[in-house]
């Protein structure tokens, strides 16, 4: 391969690797009825606790494993504050995750401004983290990092998962019909929806983890360019298949590099992405509701 | 310290007007059981808009335009969401990137690549004789754009019309039991389309009073999240139109601390106050409990018909 086609290969996959992750995290949490809209908030939380410790102990060679594992378990918290108040509040999640993921954001701008900033006190961002909180460069003179491989494992997981447990039929059982699924006697629909939360944040999270450690090795404001918000139109256009997100998350992160190579070589405007992955979204609704009409007129 | 406060008092009400034009819109649309996540888009392409009209044709013209485009971004979620009976939530949030997106791309392809220094007419601030001399409060409340004004009527407007008029009853029925007010003959669909016009007329204003009454000028993403904001100050005054307008002075309140703090010069931890009210929304969601206050249709896909 030329060096400019493996940059590019290099390019699309590190823009990828977030997309895939918050994609996964959203495409559960749709399945099973959760419509988490805070897969930001969550990576920003992640990110958080993840370059937190791996500024903190980034010479110990626990660093990397505990900084990834207490990112996603920062995701899992931040999602589950909103998981606690539907279920024993009756707060809407839709409004809840929105709320989260404000709160995230002025939460990190506070964070690398103060208790958390590099010590100079000149940028708004943390120190970088210690090199064995770093996850490895896959191929040398390129930015392709672990993280690829972590996203590519837990959709295969997630895939069979899904498939093949009862827990994944219990999940795509209460989010196609929780009151159904509560009154067959299969399911405690509280728990599995509580359980939808905090694996699509812990996914979220994680993603945050792995963007700090595999990419920007620091904690800054703007860290997520709504890679949240994407990842409803990468899950949608998978529609909802773990494997399907992964293969999206490739395609959306190829758009938004070409995107960026276009407003340089071109002069044509990168915010087209966005308009291309909103209409990917419409398009997809649109598909949905069509076919759905058709089976109901055979029907 | 009194210039401090009116200076505070009067920042607050120029941040909340924007916030409780396009949270006024939102009630309607959520009452009506829609919640309208593309709102946001409703603000940004307002925004444009005017940027785009008030140059040539003057400021009045800059806010038709501005409610114009909002209005056009709000019927085409009332396309999928009515019409397709596609899911609110998932059809908001494109609707609101598909605006971002747009308006990002017409602006630089208008204006040029980075976006020139762009410098559009705003409305000057309107004093109101004898009540604007009213000590603290009265430069706060009287001293504004004329955009501040049409708020303050639209609030006791919109609340007397939600609650006092065969429309408004239909209005908050639909949004408890769509089912229910179809069977005693209420049109749902129409009326869902209509709230949720109304919503991107007001955000659309909303957009416009960014660029006409504040900034003077276009930044991309300039809607800068205002859409969830008023959708959180919906929330917090639960819906009813009076708390709405409080619930956006609280908001408001909260980004005028901040201008406050940094004139100040000290370094206090301002971005803590600017979570505090989306964390009030999350506690007065919380501590209603036992009494749904949403409306109870909200964000279903309406089956009826």
């Amino acid at each position: 391969m030329t060096g400019e086609a493996l940059a590019l290969v290099s390019d699309v996959l590190v823009r990828a690797t977030p997309l895939a992750l918050t994609g996964l995290a959203v495409a559960i949490a749709f399945r099973g009825g959760v419509w988490n809209i805070g897969a930001d908030g969550q990576f920003l939380a992640g990110a958080t606790l993840a370059a937190w410790i791996g500024v903190m102990l980034g010479a110990t060679h626990a660093a990397l494993p505990l900084a990834l594992l207490t990112g996603a378990a920062a995701g899992a918290a931040w999602a589950g504050i909103a998981g606690i108040l539907r279920s024993r509040f009756g707060v809407l999640e839709v409004i809840s995750t929105i709320m989260l993921n404000f709160v995230a954001a002025f939460g990190v701008s506070y964070l690398v401004r103060g208790p958390l900033q590099e010590p100079t006190h000149v940028y708004p961002q943390t120190s970088s983290i210690g090199t064995a909180a770093e996850l490895p460069v896959l191929v040398p003179g390129t930015r392709i990092h672990a993280g690829v491989l972590i996203a590519l494992a837990l959709t295969i997981a997630a895939w069979w998962a899904m498939r093949h447990t009862a827990a994944g039929f219990r999940l795509r059982a209460t989010g196609a019909n929780p009151f159904a699924a509560r009154s067959a006697g299969l399911v405690d629909a509280e728990r599995v929806t509580m359980r939808a939360f905090l694996l699509s944040g812990a996914l979220a999270g994680l993603a945050g983890a792995v963007e700090v450690c595999g990419v920007t090795y620091a904690l800054y404001e703007n860290l997520s360019p709504g890679y949240g918000y994407t990842a409803i139109a990468v899950a949608l256009l998978a529609r909802l298949n773990p494997i399907g997100t992964f293969v999206a998350a490739i395609l959306f992160g190829a758009l938004e590099v070409a995107a960026s190579a276009l407003q340089r070589e071109a002069a044509i405007p990168s915010t087209t992405a966005t308009v291309v992955e909103a209409t990917v979204i419409l398009a997809v609704i649109t598909v949905a509701d069509w076919r759905a009409r058709r089976v109901e007129r055979a029907a | 310290m009194t210039g401090g406060l009116e200076a505070f008092l009067q920042g607050t009400i120029r941040t909340a007007t924007p916030l409780a034009l396009a949270a006024m819109g939102e009630t309607i649309a959520e009452r009506a059981g829609v919640i309208n996540i593309g709102l946001e888009g409703s603000i940004i392409a307002g925004a444009l808009a005017a940027t785009i009209a008030a140059p040539g044709l003057g400021v009045g013209a800059g806010m038709v335009a501005a409610m114009a485009a909002g209005l056009v971004v709000a019927l085409l979620f009332a396309l999928f969401v009515v019409t397709l009976r596609a899911d609110q939530i998932i059809t908001g949030t494109a609707i609101s990137m598909l605006a971002l997106g747009a308006t990002g791309t017409i602006y630089r392809l208008l204006y040029g690549q980075m976006g020139a220094a762009l410098t559009v007419p705003t409305i000057g601030t309107m004093r109101i004789p004898g009540i604007s001399t009213i000590p603290i409060v009265g430069r706060a409340l009287f001293e504004q754009p004329a955009v501040t004004y049409v708020a303050y009527v639209l609030v006791p407007l919109i609340a007397w019309w939600m609650y006092r008029t065969h429309a408004g009853l239909a209005l908050r029925a639909i949004g408890e039991s769509p089912e229910a007010a179809a069977a005693s003959g209420v049109r749902v669909a129409r009326l869902r389309t209509l709230a949720i016009a109304v919503d991107g007329l007001l955000g659309g204003l909303a957009g416009a009073t960014l660029v006409l009454a504040q900034a003077g000028t276009f930044v991309e993403g300039m809607s800068a999240g205002r859409g969830f904001i008023a959708i959180a100050i919906v929330a917090l005054g639960r819906w009813q139109p009076i708390g709405v307008a409080l619930a956006a002075l609280v908001f408001g309140a909260a980004s005028a601390l901040q201008y406050f703090f940094q004139a100040a010069g000290t370094h206090a931890p301002y971005q803590l106050f600017l979570a505090l009210p989306y964390l009030l929304t999350l506690v007065a969601l919380a501590t209603a409990r036992g009494r749904s206050i949403a409306p109870a249709a909200l964000a279903r896909a309406e089956e009826a018909e």
